[in-house]
């Protein structure tokens, strides 16, 4: 990106095995997510997970506008993804684009497969994302904090979605690509997973790798999931352990 | 949690769900697995392979024969008898839409009201932005949501303002028998109307206003530690109030939804 022309490239592996920023081949990058931080919105998240930042909100379950996408035995699940102009290095031209349509409707593919829509017959839920800055791998860091502000919403679904990307960098499977890896490396694998039943909502791979590459990658990224799935456990723990029902009390 | 007493009645009223001390409480997020002991998936489980998990975030309960979740948070769960406090959305020839704060628009038909509404005069009575007090009466599987504004301090609401809490916090700014709901009114002198929604309706001076909102303030943000009713008495009460809170300045004359001033950093803190 930017500064670093295509001719410079970086040396992404060591011959220990240390990626450029002195992670491990398995290792994440540092992350944190915070569930709740807005209060207009019915639930919402944010994640900060090494370079990138992105906050999330839920609205819903509420009307369908436009009355035409209503569906009369469901809810519908609506998504957008957005990049801030000012998320990346060049300023990035506001508004919808190729990339952010398509993100947007595989992240709302992902949780219609968790989601109980049937309870809300002719609703509508509404997840918003915005990458306020990013640093590769924001499908699956705004998946993640989606996922949180789905659940600090009181929406019925059968799990949390957790979402890493694994990908191939001088020949070797590693997890959670950064900026540098996800530009030079030969592969991303981004995927989300529902640790409840062990499915795939979400699996997009750029670049070659063998079969034996992807089954590694596919075993290392839900590992991954794991531990990302623990840390989005957390925050809502966090923000909700000290609540009490006022029903118990009244 | 303020006691070894028993829960009150009346306050919540019907199925209660007040009522059973019973089940461990544990907080459980969506996905997560509930040891069901042979009991029934309730409301917010879901079964998987004889395996009862939590489908919302939320405490856990034991009504037998179900194990249930109680949500934590989300919007309002319309029940049949629910007396709600709603905006008007849209004006139609026989009825009103109405913004109760749940799921779907509730529309309220013009024979539900105490007015006699000539088709396509229904704009005379109601428009959009108007505040109501209405019944929750009938739930239809479809979603639709019937409310009527037939009864006992239903109607329009003219004046005051609307502060909004969350729909869970109800039962407490209402207190055992309305205990707390009646020392809110009498120490600040506004009068209230309480929705099941989480919606207040408060009229009085704007001072009385001003105060009973950093009452429901400190209710909905903490409102599950113990010491509640002395916390609020201490803010409203005998002690000066300006050593125990900054005053509010005078808000502007409010109409219709005030959005409530709940964005602070955290609750408010208690000398």
């Amino acid at each position: 990106m930017g500064s670093v022309g295509a001719k410079d490239v970086p040396v992404l592996l060591s011959p220990e095995g240390i990626r450029v920023d002195g992670r491990r081949l398995d290792e994440l990058r540092p992350l944190r997510v915070v569930a709740g931080p807005l209060h207009r919105a019915d639930g919402s998240a944010f994640v900060e997970w090494g370079a990138n930042k992105v906050m999330a909100a839920v609205y819903g379950p509420r009307e369908v506008h436009p009355r035409h996408l209503q569906q009369n035995n469901k809810a519908i699940v609506q998504c957008k993804y957005n990049m801030a102009a000012f998320s990346v290095d060049e300023r990035k031209r506001p508004g919808l684009d190729r990339r952010s349509q398509e993100i947007s409707k595989v992240i709302a593919e992902a949780f219609e497969s968790v989601i109980f829509a049937e309870e809300y017959p002719r609703t509508s839920i509404d997840v918003y994302i915005e990458v306020l800055q990013a640093n590769a791998g924001t499908r699956c860091a705004g998946l993640v904090a989606a996922s949180v502000a789905l659940a600090d919403a009181g929406i019925p679904m059968a799990d949390l979605v957790p979402a890493v990307a694994v990908g191939k960098v001088a020949g070797e499977i590693v997890l959670d690509l950064n900026k540098a890896e996800d530009n030079f490396g030969e592969a991303d694998l981004p995927m989300a997973l529902v640790p409840q039943s062990g499915r795939l909502v979400l699996l997009q791979m750029e670049g070659h790798m063998t079969r034996e590459e992807l089954s590694h990658a596919l075993d290392m990224g839900v590992k991954g999931c794991q531990i990302v799935y623990d840390k989005m456990k957390a925050a809502l723990r966090d923000r909700y352990s000290a609540a009490r029902p006022a029903e118990v009390a009244a | 949690m303020d006691s070894g007493h028993l829960p009150g009645h009346r306050t919540r009223g019907r199925e209660g769900r007040s009522s059973h001390p019973s089940g461990d409480r544990t907080l459980v997020l969506p996905g997560e697995e509930i040891p069901s002991d042979g009991l029934r998936p309730g409301s917010g489980t879901y079964r998987v392979h004889g395996k009862v998990y939590a489908s919302v975030l939320g405490l856990v309960a034991e009504r037998p024969p179900f194990i249930q979740v109680l949500p934590l948070s989300g919007r309002y769960i319309p029940k049949a008898g629910d007396v709600v406090l709603g905006t008007v959305t849209d004006v139609q020839g026989t009825f009103w839409l109405l913004d109760i704060g749940a799921p779907r628009w509730a529309p309220l038909h013009m024979t539900g009201t105490p007015w006699k509404v000539e088709i396509g005069e229904t704009d005379r009575y109601l428009r959009v932005g108007d505040a109501v007090a209405v019944r929750v009466e009938n739930l239809e599987a479809t979603g639709r949501i019937g409310v009527t504004m037939v009864g006992d301090g239903l109607g329009r609401l003219e004046g005051g303002t609307i502060i909004t809490v969350s729909p869970a916090r109800i039962p407490r700014v209402i207190g055992r028998g309305g205990s707390m709901i009646q020392s809110i009114q009498s120490l600040t002198g506004a009068k209230m109307t309480v929705g099941q929604n989480g919606r207040v309706w408060v009229d009085g001076t704007p001072e009385a206003i001003g105060r009973v909102r950093q009452a429901l303030r400190i209710i909905d943000l903490d409102g599950h530690r113990p010491g509640l009713t002395e916390r609020i008495q201490d803010l409203l009460g005998s002690r000066s109030p300006d050593v125990t809170i900054p005053r509010l300045p005078a808000p502007p004359a409010e109409r219709e939804m005030a959005i409530p001033d709940d964005d602070g950093p955290e609750p408010p803190d208690e000398p």
